[in-house]
């Protein structure tokens, strides 16, 4: 967790050039709030919002009404924009949504090669791997070997479909619900739901009948 | 512009660091970087568009050495320097020497989340008939701005299918150099992985990018 305040003391493996990117970054900050343009509890706010309120359990929800009901998983694929609204999740990096559904035949992964778009409203920040020249590089050109290297293993009877986020529209794969979980209301399934397998870099494991 | 941003099929980076799921920021200065650019974004003295040229035009050999937030300092640095909110002196040691130029809005912190939860829709009356259907088949442009664009070069001069029709929206192309919203519909189309990548790759494979009508032509 990051606090508010500049009172970090922490180590860190390349302290040198990180402490000089702290002293760059709080003098543009001072500056720029003594300047006006800024105002100093906005950008507390703004961390606040995107640690704590805006995260992966926002898609997660969506993704287990889509699995009770048959309607609304219809109007997600359909129109997943007003379909994602309607549970109040809007807002920046979101205003256009697009979801795409895992199958036993297809298997769907997102990236945004030329910077790291994400759909912020239904999943919080990106993760630092999504930001990696790493997986942007290597996801449309190899996913099955990206894949694997997150333990997910595609047979060749499973088309790879890779969306390349290069406008302003957002990309929430709706993953296969595991299996044993029949029953379970809405917000026990919510909680089956990873961050990465609505990016596409995670299957989701069968749950034992106890569970 | 052809640059290091465009990564898409670049080899020699080495597997995913898989083991870093952070979602929160590792460092503080990534915090206030992450909201100072929100924040600084919102005097609207830039737009979207012009703000990811200014990242994506960094040197190529900087910004492969840099880490995500090291981008968005050297972005929004540039940024404030082109619309002339600092100075470079200014930037050198945070110590103000000019007077604060008049800007359109200040985000205040009781503003913060109705700004964020609102967001700004991209999408635009549409001002002719999209020339392309669902089905259709269409090649991409060989087309190399100089300038801010968002077809990445791996899938220029390739064959695809139109998918899917997403509405009329701004056009980064122009929104990014002060040359108007340009409004153009804009698709999702989709390309077989082995069109774009070689017969050596599994033919059921396919690759969806959204692309505006400009970058496209009919085949």
């Amino acid at each position: 967790m990051v606090t508010n305040k500049h009172d970090h003391s922490h180590t860190h493996g390349e302290g040198s050039e990180l402490s000089e990117m702290d002293l760059r970054v709080r003098a543009l900050e001072s500056l720029l709030i003594e300047k006006g343009y800024v105002d100093p509890e906005a950008l507390d706010v703004l961390i606040d919002t995107y640690e704590t309120k805006i995260g992966p359990r926002n898609g997660a929800a969506v993704v287990a009404k889509a699995w009770s009901d048959a309607d609304f998983k219809k109007w997600l694929l359909e129109d997943a924009t007003a379909a994602i609204h309607s549970l109040g999740f809007t807002g920046r990096q979101g205003e256009h949504m697009i979801a795409v559904e895992n199958t036993p035949d297809t298997h769907n992964v997102v990236v945004c090669t030329l910077c790291s778009c994400y759909p912020w409203p239904v999943l919080g920040l990106p993760p630092t791997w999504y930001k990696s020249p790493q997986y942007r590089s290597r996801v449309v050109i190899d996913p099955r070997s990206v894949l694997a290297e997150f333990g997910v293993m595609l047979g060749d009877d499973v088309a790879v479909n890779v969306h390349d986020s290069t406008a302003e529209t957002r990309y929430l794969v709706l993953p296969m619900r595991p299996e044993g979980s029949e029953g379970w209301s809405e917000e026990k399934l919510a909680t089956l739901v990873s961050r990465n397998s609505m990016i596409g870099t995670d299957v989701l494991k069968p749950v034992g009948k106890i569970a | 512009m052809n640059s290091a941003h465009d990564l898409g099929g670049m080899m020699g980076f080495g597997p995913v660091d898989t083991s870093d799921q952070n979602i929160n920021f590792h460092e503080e200065w990534e915090a206030r970087i992450f909201a100072l650019t929100l924040a600084a974004g919102a005097t609207g003295c830039w737009n979207i568009d012009k703000s990811r040229h200014a990242r994506e035009s960094l040197n190529p050999a900087q910004y492969l050495s840099s880490s995500y937030y090291q981008i968005w300092l050297a972005g929004l640095e540039k940024l404030l320097l082109a619309a002339d909110l600092v100075s470079s002196n200014e930037l050198a040691d945070g110590g103000r020497r000019e007077p604060p130029k008049p800007v359109a809005n200040i985000l205040k912190s009781g503003d913060v989340l109705n700004v964020m939860m609102r967001g700004s829709s991209y999408e635009r009356d549409a001002v002719n008939e999209p020339a392309y259907k669902t089905g259709d088949m269409v090649l991409t442009k060989n087309m190399h701005p100089e300038g801010h664009t968002r077809i990445p070069r791996y899938v220029r001069n390739k064959p695809g299918t139109i998918e899917r029709i997403h509405g009329c929206h701004v056009f980064p192309d122009s929104n990014a150099h002060d040359n108007g919203e340009n409004p153009q519909w804009l698709y999702r189309v989709r390309f077989s992985a082995r069109d774009i990548w070689g017969e050596d790759h599994p033919a059921r494979d396919s690759i969806f990018v959204d692309l505006w009508e400009t970058y496209l032509e009919p085949r």
